[in-house]
């Protein structure tokens, strides 16, 4: 049983296909990661899943609803943290979390009930009478995450939930992820960080242009499309040694003046370089970041 | 009934904001009616067998519930839908745009009944609207201002920016108050402005309550009041379609 599925997506604006045939099976329990950069397709790809936009060809089931035809139905057991912050400014922290619950026909009552444990969780006890603009941007974004949860919702979207936060406001926002899953709910989100993925998802999907080019864990996509070891190389001279490389390991990579060079056995690479004050490097064992830029390139997307 | 927790939204809004939201939308139309009341009225013999003022309340009664309901569903509903993204945020609940217009429209409605409801209580008690008929303008200010509500939100909806409201506000709310009976009798107009006038919704508000704040029964109330409902659920039914197709697309 699947709680999201997708088959044959597709969704074309003027001539560009945002979404290019997806494909998507997301069991119970699992979290789920959509990795791409700008411009990918993934904000459309999960409007699509929940029904706010309607798809030009594909199937969708949501908690076993039709999307879109039932989409309100699913989305009355589903939670949406989106990319841009959008709680009520003319409400406190406790006004934003009550309004929202009625949009889902929770009463007053209910939600008063659930509020100390929201507002713990999103840690911000004490603050349910402060206004909106008292917040820091990390407070607003733990309370667009304790709005997602007024429903008790099976399954949570999330778009780019950590994008703008300090890195203390991030680690927090991880922790109570992990909390979510733990408790047995269901996470899709999106990101463009591959250290939040490699963390937080049991599953990846890399999309680009549209399409989705490469699905498994983290450390299956990492083994399949790369080599283990990688070596950074720059400094006076790194031209000629370029020539050099070629031949001491599998693959290279040039940005600017940079040299990424991949390897199985890095030994070689690491001799020929220790003779060589004049270059730097670091060596590192290979990431995903590494996956997502040899699949997806090192162009600029914006 | 989804559309309420809309609707309630917004009046939970409007009630931290009561003072400043009542007075903003009392303190021209009050300006206007004992300005030109008091001081064009002392100029003139009775309208319509009325005082100036009085005859001038009934159309300012009308007058700022459109304005009241054309302003709230036009710059209000845009901010909520394209500056803070509240529409958004309620789509992810199991509402859908529908209810989002239904509730926005009715909403508007109930602010600008509101408004004609307290130009009524002012009138009353300048003695103005002595006839115990005059209760029956309530129901009539929430009718014209479902039609305007529903007429400005399609507006809305088909806003790329603010400035697009402003040749709705021009060229049409602007010369409509001029031909619809609101400062001066509509049937002293040239025939063929007289047909524009009663094409558009605000003519019929002004024909029903200005014979019951005068105390008498209007004529060809049917009329009046099908004119319009039929604006409010045109604009209902348009605004819901541009609605879908800006969301949903």
């Amino acid at each position: 049983m699947s709680v999201l599925r997708a088959h044959g997506l597709r969704k074309r604006y003027e001539k560009l296909d945002v979404v290019n045939d997806v494909d998507l099976d997301i069991a119970p329990g699992e979290c789920f990661g959509l990795l791409g950069p700008n411009g990918a397709g993934k904000t459309t790809t999960l409007r699509l899943c929940l029904g706010l936009t309607y798809p030009d060809a594909g199937q969708i089931e949501l908690l076993g609803e039709p999307v879109p035809a039932r989409a309100r139905e699913a989305r009355q057991r589903v939670g949406v943290v989106p990319q841009f912050d959008n709680l009520d400014p003319d409400f406190t922290v406790a006004e934003n979390l009550l309004v929202f619950g009625r949009y889902f026909g929770i009463a007053r009552d209910a939600v008063a009930g659930r509020l100390a444990g929201l507002l713990e969780f999103a840690g911000l006890t004490g603050r349910e009478d402060a206004r909106l603009n008292t917040l820091s941007g990390g407070m607003k974004r733990r309370l667009t995450l304790a709005r997602a949860l007024i429903n008790d919702p099976q399954l949570l979207f999330m778009d780019e939930p950590t994008t703008g936060l300090d890195p203390q406001a991030r680690h927090l926002i991880w922790e109570r992820l992990r909390r979510l899953t733990q408790e047995g709910k269901t996470l899709i989100l999106t990101t463009h960080f591959m250290e939040e993925a490699e963390r937080l998802c049991h599953r990846l999907a890399i999309m680009d242009r549209g399409r989705l080019i490469a699905v498994g864990s983290p450390r299956a996509l990492i083994a399949e499309h790369i080599e283990p070891h990688v070596i950074e190389v720059h400094g006076n001279g790194f031209e000629q040694w370029l020539e050099r490389a070629r031949r001491l390991a599998a693959r290279l990579e040039r940005a600017g003046d940079t040299v990424f060079v991949y390897a199985a056995d890095p030994a070689p690479v690491l001799a020929d370089l220790s003779a060589r004050p004049q270059l730097s490097y670091v060596h590192r064992p290979a990431s995903l970041e590494d996956v997502f830029l040899k699949l997806t390139g090192r162009d600029l997307r914006d | 009934m989804r559309w309420i927790a809309v609707w309630r939204r917004n009046f939970l809004v409007w009630r931290k904001l009561v003072i400043a939201s009542v007075l903003s939308n009392l303190a021209d139309p009050l300006i206007l009616l004992f300005g030109l009341g008091y001081g064009l009225g002392a100029l003139l013999p009775s309208v319509e067998g009325m005082s100036y003022i009085a005859f001038f309340a009934a159309g300012t009664l009308c007058s700022a519930t459109m304005f009241t309901a054309s302003f709230e569903s036009m710059f209000s509903g845009f901010s909520r839908m394209h500056g803070q993204k509240t529409w958004d945020a309620i789509l992810y609940a199991p509402l859908t745009i529908d209810d989002i217009v239904a509730g926005e429209i009715v909403w508007a409605a109930s602010k600008a009944w509101l408004s004609g409801a307290t130009i009524l209580a002012v009138a009353a008690v300048f003695g103005l609207a002595a006839s115990p008929l005059v209760v029956l303008t309530l129901p009539v200010a929430f009718l014209v201002g479902l039609a305007f509500a529903a007429c400005g939100l399609i507006m809305t909806v088909l806003a790329k920016n603010w400035d697009f409201f402003s040749f709705y506000m021009t060229l049409i709310m602007t010369p409509m108050t001029m031909i619809s009976g609101v400062f001066f009798p509509a049937e002293q107009l040239p025939r063929p402005v007289l047909g524009v006038a009663q094409a558009l919704p605000l003519y019929h508000g002004v024909a029903l309550v200005r014979p019951l704040v005068a105390g008498h029964w209007p004529s060809q109330v049917a009329v009046h009041v099908a004119v319009l409902l039929a604006y409010a659920a045109a604009g209902y039914a348009i605004a819901i379609m541009y609605a879908r197709r800006r969301f949903t697309a």
